[in-house]
Parts: C-alpha cells; sequence; structure tokens
C-alpha cells in the first residue's frame, strides 16, 4: 500500500537554514546538507528547501546548496521559492533536485504550470498555494502570504491541476504557526475534488494533529517545519504513533 | 570495477551517478558502444516518455548494445519499461529482454492517484518460476521494505517477476532473467534500502 508520506520543510537563507537551531543535538544545524541528511537517517519520505533569500547571489549560493544535497540525500527533494521561469526549474533540476514547487509566479502567470509539465513532465512540479479562509471563502495570496491575490483555492487548484501540476502544496494561513492542528476540512475537499496528491501544510503541533490531517483531511503527505526542527516531535516517533493508528506509513 | 551508466536523453541521472560515488564507485556516463561492452556493471536509469526514449536508443545503435551485453545490467523506472517487449506510452516496441508488455495504470477508486508517486512495499518470491527476490538484488532486505516509486505505466506479474507492489492491482516492481536486472522504482532515492540494492547490485 502507498506510504503516508511525512516532509519535513527547511527555509533556506544565504545557504543556511533559519529556524533549525535546536534539531536534535546537530552541530551543524544551520548547514541545510547536514540538516537534510539528519532528517533522511531520521526516517523523514521526503524533504522541501525553501530559499527565502532575495538577492542574485543568495540564488546562485541556493543552487550550489541544491547540488551537495543531491550528491549527499538518498531520498527524493523538493525545491522552492522563487521560482519564476522553465529556466529556473532547469537550473534547479541539473543541480539535482527531484521536484520544483512554483507558487507566486504560476499564480500570475499560469502557462508557466503548462511549459515545466510541458518540458520536464508533471511529476517534477508541486504547485504550492497560500491561502486564507474569511467567512468560508478561501482566498489565494501571494508574495509569501502579504498579498491576496484575489482567486478562490479551490479554482486556483483546479486549474493547476488541469494545467499540468503534480502535486498541490497547500498552506493554509489561518491554522500556520498557531500549532493547532490542520486545515482538515478544506484538504478533504481539495483530496476529493482532484486527482493529484495533495500535501497539508500549516498547524501542526502535535503527533495527533498529523493523525487528524490523514483521517479527516484525507492528506497524501504532510509537511512541517517547526514541530521538526525544534525537536518537538521526532520523525520516527511520529511514525510509530501513526502506524499504532493504522496508517500506512514507511 | 567499471561501472558504465548508459547516457541518453531520459532525464535526471544525477542521482543515480550520486548514489554510486556514496558506494565508492566512480561510474562512467557514456553512449559509447565499446565502453559499455567492456564495463563490469551497467546501470539503465531514466525517467521520461518510451517512444522517445528508444527512438534515441535506436538511433545510436544502443538498442542492440543492451541487448548484446553479458555484465550484469540494472534497469531502473523508464529502463525496467523499455527492457520490456512492448509499452502502451507511445504505443512503441521496445527492447524485448523481457516477455511482457507495459500498460497504463487505470485508477479502480478516487484514492488510487496516478502517477503511482511515493513509497510502496516490495512483496519477494511472488511467482513460481524465478528465483526467490530476496536472494541477489534483494539480499538482506525483507518483505514489506519500502521503497519510492514514480510512474503512471507499469509492468504486470510475470514469469520474471522477482519483487511485486501492489498499488490498484500488484504489479512488477523488480524483473530478473540471466544477467539482466530492472527495477519500477528508484533504488537511488529509496534511502538505506535503495542503497543495499545498488550495493547488491555491484557483488552480485
Amino acid at each position: 500500500m502507498l506510504a503516508k508520506r511525512i516532509i519535513p520543510c527547511l527555509d533556506v537563507k544565504d545557504g543556511q537554514t533559519v529556524k533549525g537551531t535546536n534539531f536534535v543535538n546537530l552541530r551543524q544545524a544551520g548547514d541545510p546538507v547536514a540538516l537534510g541528511h539528519a532528517y533522511s537517517e531520521a526516517g523523514a519520505d521526503e524533504l522541501v528547501f525553501l530559499d527565502i533569500t532575495a538577492s542574485h547571489e543568495g540564488r546562485k549560493t541556493f543552487t550550489d546548496m541544491v547540488t551537495r544535497v543531491a550528491e549527499t540525500l538518498s531520498i527524493p527533494f523538493t525545491v522552492g521559492g522563487g521560482i519564476g521561469s522553465v529556466a529556473d526549474v532547469d537550473r534547479m533540476l541539473s543541480a539535482g533536485a527531484d521536484k520544483v514547487s512554483v507558487n507566486s509566479a504560476a499564480l500570475k502567470r499560469p502557462e508557466l504550470i503548462d511549459e515545466i509539465a510541458g518540458k520536464f513532465g508533471s511529476q517534477v512540479i508541486v504547485c504550492a498555494i497560500d491561502a486564507k479562509e474569511t467567512d468560508g471563502y478561501w482566498e489565494t495570496y501571494i508574495n509569501g502570504g502579504r498579498i491576496p491575490f484575489g482567486k478562490g483555492l479551490m479554482e486556483w487548484a483546479h486549474e493547476a491541476q488541469e494545467r499540468g501540476a503534480g502535486e498541490i502544496l497547500f498552506t493554509s494561513m489561518n491554522h500556520d504557526g498557531v500549532k493547532a492542528g490542520f486545515a482538515n476540512e478544506a484538504l478533504a475537499q481539495l483530496s476529493e475534488e482532484l486527482s493529484i496528491p495533495i500535501i497539508a501544510s500549516g498547524g501542526a503541533g502535535c503527533k495527533e494533529h498529523f493523525l487528524d490531517v490523514f483521517r479527516e483531511g484525507k492528506a497524501d503527505a504532510a509537511l512541517a517545519a517547526s514541530v521538526f526542527h525544534f525537536g518537538e516531535i521526532g520523525v520516527q516517533e511520529l511514525k510509530s504513533y501513526l502506524r499504532s493508528n493504522d496508517i500506512c506509513v514507511r | 570495477m567499471n561501472v558504465a551508466v548508459v547516457k541518453y536523453n531520459a532525464g535526471n541521472i544525477f542521482s543515480v551517478l550520486g548514489a554510486l560515488k556514496r558506494l565508492g564507485v566512480n561510474p562512467v556516463l557514456t553512449d559509447d558502444a565499446e565502453t559499455l561492452l567492456g564495463a563490469d556493471r551497467v546501470l539503465f536509469p531514466g525517467q521520461g516518455e518510451a517512444s522517445h526514449a528508444m527512438q534515441y536508443l535506436r538511433a545510436r545503435g544502443l538498442d542492440r548494445v543492451i541487448c548484446d551485453l553479458k555484465a550484469p545490467m540494472l534497469g531502473i523506472c523508464i529502463g525496467q519499461q523499455l527492457m520490456c517487449r512492448h509499452s502502451e506510452e507511445g504505443d512503441v516496441d521496445c527492447l524485448g529482454l523481457f516477455d511482457v508488455d507495459v500498460k497504463l495504470f487505470h485508477p479502480q477508486r478516487h484514492e488510487d492517484k496516478v502517477p503511482h508517486m511515493g513509497w510502496n512495499s516490495l512483496q519477494f518470491n511472488s511467482t513460481e518460476e524465478s528465483q526467490r527476490g530476496d536472494e541477489g538484488l534483494f539480499k538482506g532486505l525483507k518483505d514489506g521494505d519500502y521503497v519510492y516509486f514514480v510512474h503512471s505505466y507499469y509492468v504486470p506479474l510475470c514469469p520474471k517477476t522477482i519483487a511485486a507492489t501492489d498499488f490498484i492491482q500488484p504489479f512488477s516492481s523488480a524483473l530478473h532473467k540471466d544477467n539482466f536486472w530492472a527495477t519500477q522504482f528508484h533504488p537511488e532515492k529509496s534511502g538505506r534500502v535503495g542503497e543495499q540494492i545498488i550495493k547488491n547490485f555491484l557483488e552480485l
């Protein structure tokens, strides 16, 4: 049976991870390569590296990091942050990434998804969507959740799938950072309406939240950052818990 | 040991080269017939589309070279599919090393999302004719070990199946005949289990 995936997400700025300071006594917690390897050893199924650098030099540093990660890591990984063109995707895949996530640029110019799918196949595209709920309506946001875009979550998710996205990574801005659980209702709707895998993001605070996101949210994968980085939940411990609750995990 | 990786237009081979290097071998990426025929081990990796891949191989005579190999060869993902008789992807005749045809997955339930992407488990000794899968390529592994898949087409169970995986229905996640081995999953992306498989292949 296909296993549910647990995906730690690492924010990277100028070649160093941000937030990852408390991870299981790791000496080089700031080094994305060392941290990625530690997560892989701990049983993570996939990793996401998000480039939160703005500068051109920072981008070059990130590309070099992707190559070092690919040389070290024996599990799949996705990179994202500032991907705006087929050339960006080409650069990341050539550096050794398995998948690339697109966000703002795809909302602004949806053809980007068709172009990437046409050149590299749907399996490399993760369409990341940040959305916020107000009075029952989920609106998408761009630029790291700073600017409302005026397109509904469901409408955009359907369009992204039709244009060739391979997976949807949905972050609920209402739930992100609150640590009170994932946006299970919206996730379940996405999962029921779409035929591509849904990665849940935003809201993980304890092991029970992961159980809920797979049972109630019907997610295919769950992504989290701080609960893993700060050692609040160990990946292996989380998987044992899920397994004992009849969730299929590796 | 001379380890060669078949060079053709089949997507990202970075991780295959990386996995070999982590095991201490320095692979050569080549489409040169003599180098391939002289290698101690040959890997035939790839993602991509079957008919284009076959076209590329035929245009360079690599189809015959692969079939003439005497050293152990390991096909990965699209590599396994191209080693079969025919593929529904692009309706193309393939290398014919395994007497079985490649099919497209048809979801039976909404939960069956195609492509089959992620970690799924291996079941060995699924047919009588083949050797037990957990010898040779799968030495040291156990039934139920997880490996990483990304594919929309599959090889049905056949007499050469040495490992089966259940997705929509059981299919061939690995094949073996003579010096030819193949996996539908990506050992180079399958963590420690995958590393063990590549190590076993090098030690066959």
